[in-house]
């Protein structure tokens, strides 16, 4: 494949027709908010596109988020605009190792400076750098030389995007995100353990048609994919309303499809596509086929806590807590008590009457 | 401190401080105010203290028809906030759920679209009782920063619930945050301030219809 050949001479190439190539153009533009006149702008922008220089690293991570972008079971638009862009680097997809994939690296950096697209996935160790190397590089070096060049990078994953599991309690390796080391360009988190593949690629999309990155919350990531609450869309919201919930993994109410609230669900903290999108080509997403959302998508999920416990329990245990303080308080009490007593008798014991010839004020 | 970090804190060690505080300063307000005691009453009984207590802890929870006339406002507001404390606090399911979690017991929930409107009306009703002490020249002049403190503790747990609900304004998981630091914060100020009543009010009532029953008269 040519590196002049555009977005659109590759995806015909490939067999995707006008017509699919339209269906996923009105897709992205939809789910990114974006108003239907755009449909044409998007088309045009990906048809002319050349395909963007991609350099892909992976640190400390562990190639689901690559799997979850390339293991799609029949090839899909998305799919095949990933295929087409130029990913001149990236070291579990690649077919050249050693020296011969640095330098490709090296190539397309020096090709494409200022111009290319950083994917990261995977944090980086910050406490002791050998802890993770590719070809004797450390991470964050790799990491810090690549982002210099790069026109904006993309943070797959919540081990990129927030230091995800490798930063948990008691984070051995120092690991943090992207956005911890860099500071002077766009970042773009996509979180999720693993994000969903159709967001990476909207993403993508939307650089290439408006030459910007779309619109972020706060945490960085899209709106467009991550601006609502699994809870606010997930289909077993009205049973949350009605109070109606699954107590465990194989009763009446989870049977019958019930809220998973009371089993951990953290939806409600956890801004994600997954209720609309969904996974494996849209067929469903964890909670549809009954299991609690564990807010991979957020900062800190694996430390949130356990999965299995509902978001509005408490963390430490309550009732030893209590058991001791009404144990401190009843001393505490009594004593009081014993001294606002004795202090009650003590004016009793230093009360004088006062007869009638103490007020004679003749005296 | 992240806001999942927040959360925790919240969740976790804040809320045991919160406990401890609230358990341990209510345990030694009621022994100090039972400790303190009575002096013996060494006339003749000329009826029962016991069924006088009982009875006046039922009629003074009722309004009689002169003091209903005259604080209508206090009295009616003051049962919708109350009844709405109740609804918001023990009738939603998240809530059943914590109760669950600590105590053990649980019980069914109302659907949470009559919970939100109740967490309304309830709201309003404080605000309303709060307008009603700035604007009465006898309530203001009675008014200390006790009594402003105690309606803020009061207020802000609906007030941070209604909006964590809704999601207004902030990220759910900081407004859950705020919402049980509120909590907290109620649980804190409880055992120092008037919001012992929910303890000494029926013990006061107790103790006022006792001594009337026992010198045989009506309270």
């Amino acid at each position: 494949m040519s590196k002049d050949e555009t977005l659109g001479e590759a995806l015909r190439r490939q067999g995707v027709t006008r017509r699919g190539f339209l269906k996923f153009c009105a897709a992205t533009a939809s789910m990114m908010a974006l108003p239907p006149s755009m449909v044409p702008v998007i088309a045009a922008a990906l048809e002319s596109a050349r395909r963007p220089s991609v350099i892909w690293l992976s640190f400390q991570e562990c190639t689901g988020c690559t799997e979850s972008l390339t293991r799609s079971h029949s090839p899909t638009v998305e799919g095949l605009i990933f295929d087409s862009i130029s990913l001149d680097y990236h070291h579990t997809l690649q077919a050249a190792s050693g020296s011969a994939a640095e330098a490709a690296r090296e190539t397309a950096m020096e090709e494409n400076h200022g111009k290319y697209i950083l994917v990261v996935d995977g944090s980086i160790p910050t406490d002791n750098p050998g802890y993770s190397t590719i070809a004797g590089i450390s991470n964050r070096d790799m990491l810090e030389d690549a982002a210099k060049g790069a026109a904006a990078i993309v943070s797959v994953g919540t081990c990129a995007a927030f230091g995800g599991i490798p930063a948990a309690k008691p984070n051995p390796t120092g690991a943090v995100s992207v956005s911890d080391l860099v500071h002077d360009k766009p970042i773009i988190n996509v979180p999720g353990c693993p994000p969903i593949p159709v967001v990476i690629t909207g993403v993508l999309a939307h650089y290439l048609t408006f030459g910007t990155i779309p619109e972020l919350d706060d945490l960085k990531r899209p709106k467009a994919y991550y601006g609502k609450s699994i809870h606010d869309r997930c289909y077993r919201r009205p049973f949350y309303d009605k109070g109606l919930f699954a107590e465990t993994f194989d009763d009446e109410g989870a049977r019958k499809g019930w809220c998973l609230y009371k089993l951990g669900c953290k939806g409600p903290t956890t801004y994600n596509a997954c209720a609309t999108v969904k996974w494996n080509e849209g067929t469903s997403f964890p909670i549809e086929s009954g299991h609690p959302c564990l807010g991979c998508s957020e900062p800190g999920f694996w430390d949130g806590g356990s999965f299995y416990r509902a978001i509005s329990t408490p963390t430490e245990d309550l009732s030893k807590a209590a058991v001791y303080a009404v144990g401190a308080g009843a001393v505490a009490g009594v004593a009081l008590g014993a001294m606002n007593r004795a202090k009650k008798q003590k004016s009793v014991d230093a009360h004088e009457k006062v007869t009638i010839d103490d007020l004679d004020k003749e005296k | 401190m992240t806001e999942t970090e927040f959360l925790l804190w919240v969740r976790g060690p804040a809320l045991q401080i919160a406990t401890i505080v609230f358990v341990l300063g209510i345990v030694v307000r009621i022994l100090q105010m039972v400790m303190l005691g009575r002096k013996a009453n060494l006339a003749e009984a000329r009826g029962s203290a016991l069924a006088g207590g009982l009875r006046t802890m039922v009629t003074r929870s009722v309004p009689d028809r002169g003091t209903f006339q005259r604080s209508t406002f206090t009295i009616v507001s003051g049962y919708i906030f109350h009844i709405g404390l109740f609804v918001t606090i023990f009738l939603y399911a998240p809530h059943i759920l914590l109760i669950d979690e600590v105590f053990g017991v649980s019980w069914p929930a109302l659907p949470t679209p009559v919970v939100d409107a109740t967490a309304v009306v309830t709201i309003i009703a404080l605000l309303a009782v709060l307008i009603h002490r700035i604007k009465d020249p006898v309530m203001r002049f009675l008014s200390g920063f006790s009594d402003y403190l105690v309606w803020l503790v009061t207020f802000l747990p609906l007030f941070t619930g209604y909006i964590a609900f809704h999601r207004i304004g902030l990220s759910p998981p900081m407004l859950i945050a705020l919402h049980i630091l509120s909590v907290e914060l109620l649980m804190v100020v409880f055992p120092f301030t008037k919001l012992m009543h929910t303890f000494s009010l029926f013990i006061a009532r107790y103790y006022n219809g006792a001594i009337a029953g026992y010198k045989g008269v009506q309270s």
